[in-house]
């Protein structure tokens, strides 16, 4: 019985140390999108509030999904904290009741921020932008419009779009005449929805489909493509970066808001909730976009971005001009559907 | 022995035995058996909706809804305070019929923040349309369904109940199975036409050569798999370096589409599993005693001939394993398709990707996997009877 009482003595043990494991106290774990903009959040977000706070501060990234969060809220206790996350993740995870409720006393009261960066679940981020991109060198007399986009005859060459619905219907339609103001009216019919994949059976053989970021910067630098949808943050950031004189059409974008969201029954709730009201503050957030060009939700501090850089950004009026919002509302009701629908389309 | 002592050395062994039987258990049978039960049950809205599924049961599916139904609906919102398993009901109504992430949370607000009577179509005139008070009766039948089986195979059940397919622009998820295991054969063909003849050669040399060559193998194995896709989409695009030095030697006029087609699939993949093909063969191959083949050249037969009739039949154990490998492996390929294939050559683990990451909808991904589980074993038998029915001659 010796090897019994050995082997019962030796998982206790591994039990124990499993267990002492995760009763540990586990630090404020932030979560964003990675890459330079993470890199740009460390330095002028994560490590000054790791000081104030006094105790380190983790940062991870992730690829989005409410799946991912819906499954860490449902097993309990979840490893992450804060979590930046899309308008349609912010919408869904709201209405399933995975985020805690936002303290909007901490942050100065709602009307300090833009009426797209409020909700009951979570505080605007960033605004960022899906636009038409081209590379100025290669293209001296660029694209305009989405129909321009459309037209393989004057501008010759593939196009890149992100592969999924959200965002490729709408330009679809845009292309097809609509104007953009009427955009998610139209695609609330199942008539709209059927031009908009009639428009996009025109130039489906031209497409190069792209689902991470930095794809159409490659895409449009190899010259695989002459013009792809891209996030104009990423295009900022070529530019300074590379050297690169790529273009943004701002007409017809669409552009959207990143939100901060907290975790439901985060060990760390209350510290996360002091970290979003850091970040919001107007002298903090200003920082923002002489690192990477992404439009301010506070705005005092859009107010306080210096005017050089003020070209670049989604928010500023002569590139809100013909930019619509992502309307989340519709997507979140219409995603898997027409994802669905969308997947088909493109297998055919 | 004392039969006690027997006794004592069956529970050690048992105990032995324990970590790989719960191992087993926690990471095989348990995943496996809730993926199942995700996929077929079905008891969100008959458990957080009580009232509204018996009021369901009265509903004549053609009057207005709204009188026989709408109470019931508002009466089992307030009575909820759970927002996980409301938001559960939310997800389940709106993947069988769009529209009603908004229109529950208008109507959530509505009933939360009010006592008494509520008349619905006020809240939102959508709850007029009929649609939405069938999905919820749908949802209310039975607290198991065929429904996520069923659309997993692209078929659905109409308001009859009668099943019926999904139109192709609606669904075509047996399509893509079915790529799925062309484009895995086709790897698989690939792996065994490059991975034989590389193992033949590292098994022949000794030395520094065989360790080169296994390395060389080997080395691609200890790489991440981004990098090697990101690697081979610099080679294979229309500027990359195999279509330049093609154009520079003139034996092309333009760039061959090389990038976003099956091709480029094909290629990423056998060069990322190429290594468990070639390991098993190499390993058999090394086990064969080399005076086999001068034995048999020494017979009269010719090289071809000794290599048909002795080193293959004694090697194809090998093969088979790393066939079976490489196939097994190849048939959950997500992210090596999604970044060098184009439309046409997704593969199922996307779809399962995008119903488990995207739309939290467990229950279409598990059918998914189901069937892909299914699927997979069917083949295995088929592997298992062919490798049984030829046995090995010696």
């Amino acid at each position: 019985m010796k090897l019994t009482r050995s082997l019962l003595l030796a998982s206790a043990l591994a039990a124990l140390t499993l267990g002492s494991v995760a009763a540990q106290a586990r630090d404020l774990t932030v979560v964003s999108w990675g890459g330079n903009y993470q890199d740009a959040q460390r330095e002028i977000y994560f490590k000054p509030f790791s000081e104030v706070l006094g105790k380190p501060v983790l940062d991870e990234s992730w690829d989005g999904g409410v799946g991912v969060l819906q499954s860490k809220v449902k097993a309990g206790a979840p490893n992450w904290d804060a979590v930046q996350v899309e308008t349609e993740e912010l919408a869904l995870g709201c209405a399933d009741g995975i985020y805690e409720k936002i303290d909007w006393a901490k942050l100065g009261g709602k009307d300090k921020f833009i009426d797209s960066a409020v909700s009951d679940c979570g505080v605007g981020a960033i605004v960022w932008s899906t636009a038409i991109a081209y590379d100025g060198d290669k293209l001296k007399d660029g694209p305009k419009s989405w129909a321009d986009f459309w037209d393989v005859t004057k501008f010759p060459g593939k196009r890149g779009l992100r592969k999924g619905p959200k965002y490729t219907l709408e330009f679809a339609l845009q292309a097809d005449g609509v104007a953009p103001a009427d955009v998610y009216k139209v695609l609330g019919t199942p008539e709209g929805v059927d031009r908009a994949f009639k428009k996009l059976d025109e130039l489906k053989p031209n497409i190069v489909w792209w689902e991470a970021g930095a794809q159409p910067l490659q895409l449009i630098s190899s010259g695989e493509v002459a013009m792809s949808t891209a996030y104009n943050g990423r295009i900022s950031g070529i530019n300074r970066s590379e050297k690169k004189n790529f273009k943004v059409v701002w007409p017809g974008s669409i552009y959207a808001v990143d939100s901060w969201v907290i975790l439901k029954g985060a060990e760390n709730a209350a510290a996360a909730m002091d970290f979003i009201a850091f970040t919001s503050k107007p002298e903090n957030q200003a920082k923002l976009p002489a690192k990477i060009a992404y439009g301010l939700p506070n705005k005092e501090a859009a107010a306080a971005v210096p005017a050089e850089l003020q070209g670049e950004l989604p928010t500023t009026p002569a590139n809100m001009e013909g930019a619509i919002p992502l309307n989340g509302d519709f997507w979140i009701d219409n995603s898997e559907e027409l994802t669905k629908r969308f997947n088909a389309w493109l297998g055919q | 022995m004392s039969a006690g002592g027997k006794y004592r050395r069956h529970v050690a062994a048992a105990l032995m035995l324990m970590p790989l039987v719960i191992f087993l258990g926690l990471f095989f049978v348990w995943p496996i058996v809730s993926m199942l039960s995700e996929a077929v049950s079905d008891p969100v809205v008959v458990k957080t909706l009580p009232s509204t599924t018996e009021a369901a049961r009265r509903w004549d599916h053609a009057s207005p809804a709204v009188p026989i139904m709408g109470q019931a609906l508002v009466d089992d919102i307030r009575a909820t305070t759970d927002d996980q398993a409301m938001g559960d009901v939310v997800r389940r109504l709106n993947s069988a019929k769009s529209g009603f992430r908004t229109l529950m949370m208008k109507t959530l607000s509505a009933a939360r923040g009010s006592t008494g009577p509520l008349d619905l179509t006020t809240v939102d005139p959508r709850w007029q349309d009929n649609g939405y008070w069938e999905a919820i009766a749908a949802a209310s039948g039975s607290r198991y369904t065929d429904r996520n089986l069923l659309a997993a195979l692209d078929y659905t059940r109409n308001p009859q109940g009668q099943i019926e397919a999904l139109p192709p622009s609606a669904s075509n998820n047996a399509d893509i199975f079915k790529r799925t295991f062309v484009i895995s054969g086709l790897v698989t063909l690939m792996c065994i036409a490059i991975g034989y003849p590389f193992a033949m050669l590292a098994a022949s040399v000794t030395g520094w050569k065989r360790q080169l060559l296994l390395g060389a193998v080997l080395l691609p194995l200890w790489t991440s798999l981004l990098v090697r896709t990101a690697a081979w989409i610099i080679l294979l695009q229309d500027q990359g370096l195999i279509n330049s030095l093609l154009q520079a030697l003139h034996l092309t006029s333009g760039p061959l589409p090389l990038l976003f087609n099956r091709m480029g699939v094909v290629i990423a993949m056998t060069h990322v599993l190429l290594p468990f093909m070639v390991l098993p063969i190499f390993s058999v191959l090394i086990g064969i005693p080399g005076n086999l083949m001068p034995a048999a050249q020494s017979l009269g037969a010719s090289k071809l001939r000794a290599f048909w009739h002795v080193l293959l039949p004694l090697s194809l154990r090998g093969v088979a394993s790393g066939a079976l490998l490489v196939f097994m492996s190849a048939i959950g390929y997500y992210i090596t398709p999604a970044l060098v294939g184009g439309p046409r050559d997704q593969m199922i683990s996307a779809v399962i990707a995008f119903y488990s990451l995207n739309t939290a909808n467990w229950g279409m991904a598990g059918a998914l996997g189901i069937i892909l589980l299914a699927a997979t074993l069917a083949l295995y038998a088929v592997y298992h009877r062919l490798t049984n029915d030829r046995p090995v001659k010696v």
